[in-house]
């Protein structure tokens, strides 16, 4: 019997016309494609995109030289110089990043005291040489005021879980 | 004027010119056809799979088979200096040439042929089993291992596949009386031949995919296992007519299908006969969605299990139909010609 069973089976073909079936009810689902440059995807509030150092409201830059990150980055990708400056506060005189060892793991971000440096939600900074990926203290700080606005909206997003 | 027109045509020089027109007037559509085809397929798989396919040259994409042909004759052609240059050269020429031969029985409408013999199904099936030469002589002639795996593969695969094939092609011919194409298309007057003959058409189908090299039966050129096959050596235009002759000839197949078991250019329950080369072209393009479709479905065979299913299943199985067919027409006085 189950050799009558399997032999018929195989003949009338009805697991590969299951199969077929099934491909064609996929044409007609909707497509998984993002259409990249025009379309994109979502990110979430702790995506670790593109570097950036924040400022204060009042336009003070929030980086107190605390060389937390640079201890704490893995890669070793952060160099920090500081001194104290004329109104006796203490701040960076030099703050790099080579973004070609950075590993984007977010210890700096989270070592930050002040929330100076954040990783944001930009991951187009392609460049066409390797020099443009070692970004200096002023690079950084223009992408704090770049992103600033978004920068600020994840973090508040993602207060409540941290 | 037109009686001109009608005497030049009578004339040598004019059935010639006559005779080439006809010839343009079925290859131009064809290779637009073939291009076409493989901007569908890419777009059929796509959806399958979720996917959208090409959709930025032109709209919809639809100018990509033009950017890829530009894009494939812009590049180098790669000779290995092993390789014998004619036979290297004269491989993809001849697949691609006879792919597009056979198109000359084939009747696209009632009276659309360009040459209407009486053997035309003995021409197609010759010029069918040529093309196996084709690949056999490239996989020889790049003097290269994969390709020589690939084409022995395939020599082998096409013709285990022929016989059951011939089978089939023998059951038609036994319920039309006739070779020729469109004799064979005005028998199916009353009923489409895949009704009677489900079994074999169900045979012939599943054997084109095999014919043509295509998907689940790809083991020539199965790239997790040889490379590419019997390709593995060309380049740029030559590697485009292998390319071409691959799409040309599912057209031929898809023609065969149709002109044998879907009634050719007759309409369903002989609906609009006006409207003849839309209905073939219409189950052309049906019968070239099966090949897609099946290529996004099955996973490749293996080369053992092809073999079977050649030789162990389809064989008997045309056979023992051939037999049935024979004597259900002698029994109930079907004969035709009889």
């Amino acid at each position: 019997m189950a050799f009558i069973d399997r032999t018929v089976r195989s003949l009338l073909l009805t697991e590969l016309l299951r199969g077929m079936a099934l491909t064609f009810g996929f044409m007609f689902r909707p497509k998984a494609t993002i259409n990249y440059p025009y379309e994109k995807g979502p990110l979430s509030p702790r995506f670790k995109g593109e570097h950036a150092l924040r400022r204060y409201p009042n336009g003070e830059e929030r980086c107190i030289a605390c060389k937390l990150c640079e201890a704490t980055c893995p890669a070793q990708a952060i160099t920090i110089e500081a001194e104290p400056r004329a109104d006796g506060s203490r701040r960076t005189t030099r703050y790099d990043i080579d973004m070609t060892k950075c590993i984007y793991c977010g210890l700096c971000e989270e070592a930050c005291p002040v929330d100076a440096i954040v990783e944001g939600p930009n991951f187009e900074f392609a460049t066409e040489t390797r020099e443009e990926l070692m970004y200096d203290k002023a690079k950084l700080l223009s992408n704090g005021d770049r992103w600033e606005a978004e920068i600020a909206r994840r973090l508040e997003m993602d207060a409540p879980y941290r | 004027m037109l009686d001109l027109i009608k005497w030049f045509f009578a004339t040598p020089i004019g059935y010639l010119v006559l005779v080439l027109l006809e010839s343009l007037a079925i290859l131009v559509p064809l290779l637009i056809g073939v291009a076409m085809l493989t901007y569908v397929e890419r777009k059929v798989l796509a959806a399958i799979q979720l996917r959208k396919g090409p959709n930025v040259v032109g709209p919809f994409g639809l100018l990509q088979p033009f950017a890829d042909a530009i894009k494939m004759m812009m590049k180098e052609v790669v000779i290995p200096t092993g390789a014998n240059r004619f036979l290297f050269l004269l491989a993809p020429l001849l697949t691609f040439t006879l792919a597009m031969m056979a198109w000359a029985v084939m009747p696209v409408g009632a009276g659309w042929v360009v040459a209407d013999i009486n053997v035309g199904l003995l021409y197609l099936f010759a010029i069918s089993s040529l093309g196996v030469y084709g690949i056999v002589i490239a996989g020889w002639s790049s003097n290269s291992k994969y390709p020589l795996l690939g084409a022995l593969r395939s020599a082998a695969q096409m013709v285990s596949y022929e016989v059951s094939m011939g089978f089939v092609l023998v059951c038609v011919l036994l319920c039309v009386g006739s070779l020729n194409l469109s004799d064979i298309v005005r028998a199916q007057e009353h009923l489409w031949f895949f009704i009677p003959l489900l079994p074999m058409f169900v045979v012939f189908v599943i054997s084109a995919l095999a014919e043509t090299n295509r998907a689940p039966f790809d083991l020539p050129e199965g790239e997790s296992e040889i490379v590419a096959g019997f390709m593995v050596e060309y380049s740029s235009m030559p590697f485009g007519l292998f390319f071409l002759g691959e799409y040309a000839n599912m057209f031929l197949m898809s023609g065969l299908i149709t002109t044998l078991f879907l009634g050719g250019w007759l309409g369903p329950f002989g609906l609009w006969p006006a409207l003849g080369p839309l209905w073939f072209f219409l189950k052309l393009c049906l019968c070239l969605f099966w090949f897609l479709w099946a290529r996004a479905t099955f996973p490749r065979f293996r080369y053992d299990q092809l073999m079977r299913l050649g030789w162990k299943v389809f064989l008997p199985l045309s056979l023992v139909w051939l037999v049935v067919t024979a004597t259900a027409l002698m029994v109930f006085g079907w004969l035709p010609n009889a």
